[in-house]
């Protein structure tokens, strides 16, 4: 019996050792952030498999890129940065789990939260909780931030509501004609939030709008021949759809075969990161969006020098466009870089810890490949919007919008403090006088 | 069968080794609880796989278990009253599940529960004015035994609670396995028309054998939601139920500890395997899977006590 418990106490303690010695195990170094680490270390989490990986793949690509080239300039405030990447596709218990890894394990300074929604709605209680830093660098789900006060967490981009509205005015604004209007969104909580958004601010914007079909298809559908056929029946004028990625491109590619397109007037917020594969297949003179103002063809970027060299410098490494994730990446990378120097400065030259940095993210302006964006006082940053009409050029092999129309994001977001459906519903059609006009051409 | 003191110290050997991880690494607690959680759901996949029956929806009890925490933690945030509302929510699931499905053997005993768990998930996605559909619903932390915890000792209370929770059913298990009922079990994968002539109904043993695991199930989920303190429908899909069926396997079926051991040891390739290759964790988790499936077919739990069996030849192993 003694030799058993003998044998077993042994084994357990090497296993134990073994375990404990794992060098995962040990709490990481950077926690004492007053003095300068050796390294600044990012945690980000983004889609690395699964059909959002369209999305997150380009975004992490851009982190690698950037980074290099912040390494290369002598890192920030005399660190160099280094990301930690965490694929998103298992789901949020993962997701937290790895938050948690990352800053109580690896000592990451800041994290950049998700592409999706549901894991940005669990990453910001954890980020009051740990006191980390947190951005949100591309969920758009306006409950993040209106659910509740997260002094650590902010959005370096639009959301749903400004990114829903602007084509919503855009349409108002154009063609203001249209009496009946179809839906088709993916059948989860982002085709139906920005429905909601939709439907609440067209009912006071331009009421008596008669609504002839609302299609909701599930997530990663690749047959939509019954939509098509119900949306040809029923003739709308309009037809709203907030599909992306790998299904806007079916949709898109099996509408245009039956040729609803000549039909309808589509109005597609998420259209621009599939314009490179659709390529001349997306039909002309329909009204695309691209959460936020980053087209290739800004028509008046603020630093025009600043785009080129981005888009240059992303063509040449992957020769492909950078799409909207990466443009939202470069935001939170241009946000951390700028908030950085300001906590640096205001402590003199000092290392800021947590508490200095996420205060420097409030009201931080930083620069981005066309713009500036303000971080507000609830963390939500203020990204203009631009929409247009689908077009073809000689500049670019797939479709860029024209007509453009530059909405400020102050206009299409809801105030702080206001949950984002209450507020739409306050709209009145006076708005549409504030637009601006489009930019011809 | 191995005997009872040597199952009785590897448990506490592996209750204290888990107190000791979490102590080291803060960030373990988290891993290590919903480890805990996954593996008193594992358990009652392991009742159902001595009658030999493998269910590919058992998650639809994680999940009811998780959303019945997410619905009532505003209105009664309590762990203490949570838990067993959370276990008679799963229990009566698996009632009226239970009563359709033991009349089903084998395949199509795996594919109805499969079939039925993907409805729930459908219907958790598509209530959306009820669940927020994919986006989830947020749990603010519930108050354990009255006293409102901060932070870290949440988490602590939360592992401990688990803890708790994976010996007490562990023990529940071994005893169930032990009992008339649980023997009648075997006796369903060995000959069922036996039992039925010894005058026991096979239905029945396999009704209440099922709604056990659904409870327990549920238990595992509520723990899940209490920790991750966000539910999504994703904890119902088929995946999810895939993960508990590979956890059973990887542990092995053979004894009450084996679940636990398949889920620390799932968590933690899974995390190790995520921290140092992003974008590769899953095919070393199928590749540790296969491992296990050519090389240690009873599981983790196989290779332990093969170990200590080969150490103590003469006696009966």
């Amino acid at each position: 019996m003694s030799s058993t418990q003998h044998a077993l106490t042994r084994r357990g303690a090497l296993a134990l050792a073994g375990a404990v010695s794992g060098s995962l195990l040990w709490p990481g170094s950077g926690r004492a952030q007053a003095q300068k680490p050796a390294e600044l270390k990012v945690g980000i989490t983004t889609f690395l498999s699964g059909t959002s990986s369209v999305f997150g793949v380009p975004a992490r690509q851009t982190a690698e890129m950037l980074f290099e080239e912040i390494n290369q300039a002598g890192g920030i405030g005399g660190v160099p940065v280094r990301a930690l990447f965490v694929d998103e596709a298992p789901g949020t218990e993962h997701v937290v789990a790895e938050y948690r890894r990352l800053v109580q394990n690896e000592g990451v300074s800041i994290i950049f939260a998700s592409i999706s929604s549901g894991s940005c709605l669990a990453c910001t209680p954890l980020s009051d909780e740990l006191r980390k830093t947190t951005l949100l660098w591309d969920c758009g789900t306006q409950r993040a931030l209106e659910e509740g006060r997260h002094p650590y967490a902010f959005r370096t981009q639009g959301y749903a509501t400004p990114e829903v509205l602007a084509p919503l005015l855009y349409l108002l604004k154009t063609k203001p004609d249209f009496r009946t209007l179809a839906v088709i969104n993916q059948d989860y909580a982002w085709g139906r939030d920005s429905w909601e958004i939709w439907k609440s601010a067209m009912d006071v914007l331009k009421p008596g709008v008669r609504v002839v079909a609302e299609l909701f298809p599930r997530l990663g559908a690749t047959d939509y021949s019954t939509e098509v056929t119900r949306l040809l029946a029923a003739r709308p004028d309009v037809i709203f759809s907030t599909h992306w990625g790998g299904d806007l491109v079916t949709l898109v590619r099996q509408a245009a075969e039956r040729r609803l397109f000549d039909r309808s007037t589509f109005v597609l917020p998420v259209a621009e990161a599939s314009m490179q594969i659709l390529g001349r297949t997306m039909p002309a003179g329909h009204i695309i969006g691209t959460r936020g103002d980053h087209w290739n063809n800004h028509p008046r970027p603020k630093d025009p020098a600043r785009l080129a060299r981005f888009v240059d410098s992303y063509r040449r490494r992957f020769n492909e466009y950078p799409i909207y994730p990466c443009h939202h990446m470069y935001q939170a990378i241009s946000a951390m870089q700028a908030a950085y120097n300001k906590a640096i400065a205001a402590k003199g030259g000092g290392w800021p810890n947590d508490q200095e940095l996420a205060a420097a993210f409030r009201g931080l302006e930083f620069p981005t490949p066309t713009s500036t964006i303000t971080l507000r006082e609830d963390g939500q940053g203020l990204e203009d919007q631009i929409v247009g009409v689908s077009t073809f050029t000689d500049r670019y092999p797939f479709a860029v919008p024209k007509d453009m129309i530059i909405f400020p994001a102050a206009m299409v977001s809801a105030p702080v403090g206001q949950k984002s459906v209450d507020w739409v519903k306050t709209l009145k059609p006076e708005l549409l006088a504030q637009v601006p006009a489009p930019i011809a051409g | 069968m191995m005997r009872r003191g040597a199952e009785a110290s590897i448990a506490l050997l592996g209750a204290a080794g888990v107190l000791a991880a979490a102590w080291a690494a803060p960030w373990l607690k988290f891993v290590l609880t919903i480890a805990l959680a996954k593996g008193i759901a594992v358990l009652g996949i392991l009742l159902l796989l001595r009658a030999g029956q493998v269910t590919f929806g058992h998650a639809v009890y994680l999940a009811a278990g998780a959303y019945t925490v997410a619905f009532l933690a505003p209105s009664a945030g309590e762990a203490f009253l949570l838990l067993p509302v959370a276990a008679l929510v799963s229990g009566l699931l698996g009632l009226v599940v239970g009563l359709f499905v033991v009349r089903y053997r084998d395949i199509f005993f795996g594919m109805l529960n499969l079939a039925i768990s993907m409805v729930f998930y459908s219907l958790l996605e598509k209530l959306y004015s009820l669940t927020r559909g994919t986006d989830g619903i947020r749990v603010e932390p519930p108050r354990i035994a009255g006293f409102s915890l901060a932070l870290e000792d949440y988490v602590w209370a939360m592992l401990i609670l688990a803890l708790v929770l994976a010996v007490g059913f562990g023990v529940l298990v071994r005893a169930y396995l032990a009992s008339p009922m649980g023997q009648a079990l075997a006796g369903i994968k060995t000959r069922e028309t036996r039992l039925e002539f010894m005058g026991v109904s096979a239905r029945r043993v396999l009704l209440a054998a099922y709604v056990l695991s659904a409870l327990m199930g549920g238990v595992g989920g509520a723990i899940v939601g209490m920790t991750t303190r966000h539910v999504t429908p994703l904890l119902a899909y088929w995946t999810s139920s895939g993960e508990l069926v590979f956890i059973a396997i990887l542990g092995g079926a053979g004894a009450a500890l084996g679940p636990f051991l398949g889920a620390v040891g799932y968590e933690l390739v899974r995390v190790y395997a995520a921290a140092s290759f992003a974008e590769a964790w899953q095919a070393i988790l199928g590749a540790v899977l296969l491992l296990v499936i050519l090389f240690a077919p009873g599981g983790l739990w196989g290779m332990i006590s093969g170990l200590l069996g080969r150490g103590r030849p003469g006696r009966p192993a």
